[in-house]
């Protein structure tokens, strides 16, 4: 499988949004952009003043609604996507943090909390892709 | 106020992940594996997210409020526990899985495909599941 190189200045236009997201959060509401949290809190009927975490969550998917989501390859099974959204899911909340709460926000908050969090689930993750090639193909 | 800088924060975050790539799963992956061709892209992004994101947290430290006032909770920054290190190793397999984290998951509902929705069907059932053990243990 040959997947096209991201040009630089994509990854680096759109960290830039993405950190431009996180620092209209903190600097106008005082709140964190991480996405794990704000969609824990608003599922448990936690909507926030203004009902800002269902806006936000809206404001997300906004531009794939408009735009289309682009080339999506999916890397197996539907089975093998609820199982892994569902570590996502248990492992966020009880590390209290994601990509972008902890990768994002917390290491730009100089968090070390932050820091140890993300370089863990990096680690596992690069751990778990090298582990998935002893299996079978999906 | 709140509720459009809201809204414009999660624009701003959607755009961003549609831009990287990282809302393709493979491209996500092709950063944590190692073993195959390794690709950089997440790192830039992420670096280049971080250091947008670094002098508003700042700002917001040194003032201990939002530039609208509103109070901002100090947060422990420094405590490394378990459910912190166990959490984060739990979801690094399933990230690790599926190349998908929660704000990419959220984006690919907007595709509408069954792969999206059962991710994202996961993440809410996972938390949920997690949220009433935690209930369970703190009773």
């Amino acid at each position: 499988m040959s997947l096209a190189a991201i040009p630089l200045w994509r990854s680096i236009a759109g960290g830039a949004l993405i950190g431009s997201a996180a620092a209209v959060l903190i600097l106008f509401n005082g709140r964190v952009a991480g996405v794990s949290g704000i969609l824990d809190e608003a599922i448990n009927g936690r909507f926030g003043e203004q009902g800002w975490r269902v806006l936000f969550l809206s404001g997300l998917l906004l531009p794939a609604l408009i735009a289309g989501t682009g080339p999506v390859s999916w890397p197996g099974s539907v089975g093998r996507l609820v199982v892994a959204g569902a570590l996502v899911g248990i492992g966020t909340r009880l590390g209290s943090g994601c990509t972008s709460g902890h990768g994002v926000c917390g290491i730009a908050n100089l968090s070390p909390r932050s820091l140890i969090a993300t370089l863990t689930f990096v680690a596992i993750a690069m751990i778990t892709v090298g582990l998935s090639h002893l299996l079978p193909p999906p | 106020m709140t509720a459009l800088l809201s809204l414009i924060a999660g624009i701003l975050f959607g755009a961003g992940l549609l831009l990287s790539g990282m809302t393709n799963p493979a491209n996500v992956i092709a950063f944590l594996d190692l073993t195959g061709a390794w690709r950089p892209s997440l790192a830039f992004t992420m670096a280049s997210a971080i250091a947008v994101a670094l002098p508003a947290y700042a700002i917001v430290r040194a003032r201990g409020a939002s530039l609208r006032g509103a109070a901002v909770p100090a947060r422990d920054r420094s405590r490394i526990d378990w459910p912190l290190l166990l959490g984060s190793a739990i979801f690094g397999v399933g990230w690790g899985l599926s190349g998908i984290c929660p704000g990419p998951g959220v984006v690919l509902l907007a595709g509408g495909t069954a792969q999206a929705v059962a991710f994202v069907t996961g993440l809410i059932g996972g938390a949920l599941l997690e949220g009433a053990a935690h209930a369970t243990r703190r009773a």
